[in-house]
């Protein structure tokens, strides 16, 4: 058991320290350590996990490591209450690199704000983001978050309607993104 | 410091979809209402937390909660950004198969899919203007978009040629 805390532990933590690149990529390294490495469960399992993860509130890496912690103590013949456990351990390991690494460049930025270096940096950077922010919707618009267009039309349609709702009211009558978000899945209730 | 955690709080409460669905929450909450940074400062935040290792949201909660309040208002942003994931994939892994099989869940995700992604493609304009795009530097963004959309490059090169992109020029500008 502690054997098994201690790899949970220590696999996190190395996916925490090297995961660049956000969720999506944080989930097939989690994939290659979990599935195929360590064989804390099946391929069907972790696929499961990865869509719970996608479709549950809060980032997608926090998500599954809480998942993969539960399912590979309840997997090695541990009770729930031990899951808790692993998913705790799997939760922090996966954010405490980070948190390292950014309390020390936080301080480090806020000091040297107004570096030329760090100004003239970024100033590259700032023109990119918003190209990666506009990669980042433009990839997810696809059959997956709106449906076929000849096979399913009437999700497809229904989608492109929120989408446009959503966009509206954001922009122009600066919803609260919650209250969107509450509205948008109630009619997907009442009209999918 | 409760502040911060009932900020994140909510902001992990109601992401759909990962890192990039929280900065219109983010957008609302922390620069419009609570004002810890401003429009420009959040453009940067972005850069930074996507070039560093780990959880794309969590980095965001740790700096703003650092500004804030020093290596504790970092851990409460933090908490509060971690902690509803937390309890509810616990719970879901509890009761998973009857989650799995209600038509009724399914049909709520199909239905908030399409405004998530709408409220990650309406900041795009917004921060357009915090970066200060202009005609001299609009190619940036639309190579970084197409690159990352078409080419299937990682953004993190994208960021790393950016920064460097930024400094060699500063540094040329000024000899």
């Amino acid at each position: 058991m502690v054997v098994l805390i201690l790899r949970l532990f220590w696999t996190f933590f190395l996916i925490g320290l090297f995961g660049f690149g956000g969720g999506y990529a944080m989930i097939s390294m989690i994939q290659t350590e979990v599935v195929t490495h360590q064989h804390w469960m099946t391929m069907g399992q972790f696929t499961d996990i990865v869509a719970i993860s996608q479709s549950t509130p809060g980032p997608i890496g926090i998500n599954s490591a809480t998942y993969v912690g539960y399912t590979a103590m309840l997997n090695a013949g541990y009770d729930p209450a031990w899951g808790i456990l692993g998913s705790f351990i799997a939760t922090f390991a996966v954010v405490f690199p980070s948190f390292v690494l950014m309390l020390i460049i936080s301080k480090f930025l806020m000091k040297y704000k107004n570096h030329s270096a760090v100004e003239s940096t970024f100033m590259g950077l700032r023109p990119a983001v918003v190209g990666l922010l506009a990669a980042a919707a433009l990839l997810l618009m696809n059959e997956e978050n709106f449906g076929n267009m000849s096979e399913t039309p009437w999700q497809f349609w229904i989608s492109v309607a929120m989408f446009c709702f959503a966009m509206i009211a954001h922009r122009v009558y600066r919803t609260n993104p919650i209250t969107i978000i509450l509205l948008c899945g109630i009619t997907g209730m009442l009209l999918f | 410091m409760f502040d911060l955690f009932k900020t994140f709080l909510q902001i992990g409460l109601f992401t759909f979809g990962g890192g990039y669905a929280m900065i219109p929450l983010i957008e609302k909450k922390v620069v419009d209402e609570k004002h810890w940074v401003g429009h420009e400062e959040l453009v940067d935040l972005i850069a930074v937390a996507q070039s560093c290792p780990g959880i794309f949201a969590v980095n965001i909660s740790i700096f703003i909660g650092y500004k804030q309040r020093g290596v504790w208002g970092a851990f409460f942003s933090t908490l509060g950004a971690c902690l509803p994931s937390f309890l509810i994939i616990l719970l879901i892994a509890f009761a998973f198969l009857q989650f799995r099989d209600n038509p009724w869940v399914e049909k709520f995700f199909k239905g908030l899919r399409p405004a998530v992604v709408a409220l990650i493609a309406a900041p795009v304009f917004r921060m357009a203007k915090s970066a200060k795009i202009n005609r001299y530097n609009v190619w940036i963004p639309i190579f970084a978009t197409f690159a990352i959309w078409l080419l299937g490059v990682s953004p993190i090169y994208i960021i790393l040629i950016a920064g460097l992109g930024g400094y060699a020029y500063g540094q040329y500008l000024r000899d």
